[in-house]
């Protein structure tokens, strides 16, 4: 179960202290899918880093499973089982893609399991096991390798930081079948930052962020429709699905 | 190989992975002189006669050959200059693994200084794979100052892979290259230097003939208090293509310098470099860590897979 109690974060600003986490009290607990979303700015993806250490929280605790994490390292969080995938990944010359799936599983990953994760994200994985992460893959190849490290560890809780930015929306479909079922099965939480309705609606909970605040939270039975609604009002589209992918 | 130390063996294994006496022709250099050699019926290698060194003589059409001629030094002080010229015959394809490994305890500098030239027929392919390695606790110095010169005839290819990764104190590498119409060069150069190193590599790629093509990638990594310097210069006098890529990882206290130099003699060239200098990147590193490594781990494997 991850606690996140009373949690700030805010940076220097020449205009005086910008608060972009302000005082969130969030509980994910074990077994749940979580979707946090929100609009753009609204502190989704800080939150994220938060949890994953990647930021230290100004003020406030993060708890997992009952120990306080508020200020281990990130490489001490990943070994407690939390997980984290980038939004927009770091690209690595020289090491390739099974290098990476290896290193993510924790140790070397017999090619046909190379195979499952890389087909779980639509890639073709002959094509791809000995390529190298660099610059030779576009932001979609990359994004989705990216998915790949996470669906190769057996996590406690793992977090995708918007995981449809730089997906076509015919690869994506396919996608939101895989956090279905690998996700589910080999991570005990999941949390995804997400705009995409198909996403939501596999959520057991959606927590809407703005303004570093969360303004909405609750089952998606509930908070789905209300979504929907606001959107409804603002431009007459409302229960559109597949939206654009951005 | 019985007849060798357990220094020796390391070295040989260092700069050749050879485990054993190889098969087909090979020279083995110790401490300055030939100390094991043999010839085939294809390839042919002859002591020079005027000077330090072997000419290895590739008959024309040859196939799916190797040649190993690794160098090892173990002897403290002493300085070691061979020239070793190659003759590929027309149509011939070949693997040909050099490199030198200097095992130095004592206090006086080790040094080698491997002239080699190649001369490299029409349509041949060539494989060039040079790694220098160092070891010893010795204050000599280990030094390796290689000179590379590749003549390439009409549609003659060669990939030259060279690799310095560890205990080299000082290094001058120079590289020239002279292609005719329709020859191709690869140039893969990987270094790391390391303590108080010094490295230089100056390359010079003259692309003379129509449609010559030269594609050189070089990555380095630089630690400690290390310099170095790369200098590559391609020019391009005819129709042609070249392409430079240097990248560099700087860390500690290290400095890297990159001076290119492009020339286009003829309006139809077409000559790219790129160079960049930096240190590991963060989001690399925080990625690595958010799969369990600890920040030192991230760091060595993303210079190992830098320098693949």
């Amino acid at each position: 179960m991850l606690e996140l109690i009373n949690c700030s974060f805010s940076v220097s600003d020449p205009g005086g202290d910008l608060d972009i986490v302000n005082n969130v009290n969030l509980t994910v607990d074990d077994g749940k899918f979580v979707v946090i979303t929100g609009p753009n700015g609204g502190g989704k993806s800080t939150l994220a880093r938060l949890i994953m250490g990647i930021e230290q929280p100004t003020s406030g605790k993060i708890l997992f499973n009952g120990t306080d994490i508020t200020n281990m390292s990130v490489t001490d969080r990943a070994k407690l089982g939390i997980g984290y995938a980038f939004q927009q990944p770091p690209r690595f010359k020289g090491l390739t893609v099974r290098r990476l799936l290896s290193l993510a599983h924790g140790s070397e990953l017999p090619e046909h399991e190379c195979c499952t994760y890389l087909t779980s994200v639509g890639l073709c994985s002959k094509d791809y096991l000995n390529r190298e992460v660099d610059g030779s893959l576009s932001g979609g190849e990359l994004k989705r390798i990216e998915i790949a490290t996470l669906m190769a560890r057996e996590l406690n809780l793992a977090i995708y930081d918007e995981p449809e930015a730089g997906i076509d929306l015919w690869s994506f479909a396919m996608l939101v079948g895989t956090f279905k079922t690998i996700s589910k099965n080999r991570h005990r939480s999941v949390v995804i930052i997400s705009h995409q309705e198909r996403i939501m609606k596999l959520a057991d909970e959606i927590v809407v962020i703005a303004d570093g605040k969360i303004t909405k939270q609750g089952p998606c039975d509930e908070i789905y429709p209300q979504l929907l609604g606001e959107f409804s009002g603002d431009c007459g589209f409302g229960g559109k699905e597949d939206a654009d992918v951005e | 190989m019985s007849n060798f130390t357990g220094y020796e063996q390391e070295l040989l294994e260092a700069v050749s992975d050879l485990h054993e006496i190889p098969e087909g022709a090979y020279n083995i250099r110790r401490n300055g002189a030939s100390m094991s050699r043999n010839s085939t019926e294809e390839i042919e290698i002859v002591p020079k006669t005027d000077k330090s060194g072997i000419d290895i003589i590739v008959k024309a059409g040859v196939k799916n050959r190797s040649v190993h001629i690794p160098v090892i030094i173990t002897e403290s002080g002493l300085s070691d200059l061979v020239y070793n010229d190659f003759f590929i015959g027309e149509d011939a394809d070949v693997l040909i693994v050099a490199g030198c490994g200097i095992h130095n305890d004592g206090s006086s500098d080790s040094r080698h200084d491997g002239i080699h030239t190649f001369h490299i027929g029409k349509n041949a392919h060539v494989k060039y794979v040079e790694k220098h390695y160092g070891s010893g606790n010795g204050k000599g110095g280990r030094i390796l100052n290689p000179v590379t010169e590749l003549y390439l005839d009409e549609n003659a290819s060669c990939e030259l892979e060279s690799v310095q990764i560890k205990g080299v104190d000082s290094t001058v590498r120079t590289t020239r290259a002279y292609l005719e119409k329709d020859a191709k060069l690869l140039v893969m150069e990987r270094l790391m230097t390391h303590g108080e190193q010094k490295a230089d590599s100056d390359m010079t790629v003259e692309l003379n003939g129509e449609n010559a093509g030269a594609r050189i990638i070089s990555r380095s990594v630089a630690k400690d208090s290390s310099v170095q310097m790369f200098h590559p210069i391609a020019a391009g006098n005819s129709k042609c293509r070249a392409h430079i890529q240097c990248d560099s990882i700087i860390m500690d206290n290290a400095k890297v310098s990159s001076i290119p130099e492009i020339a286009a003699n003829h309006s139809e060239a077409e000559i790219v470099h790129e160079a960049a200098i930096g240190r590991i990147n963060n989001d690399q590193l925080l990625k690595l860590q958010t799969l369990g490594l600890s920040e030192q781990e991230a760091e060595e494997i993303i210079v190992e897979g830098f320098l693949r």
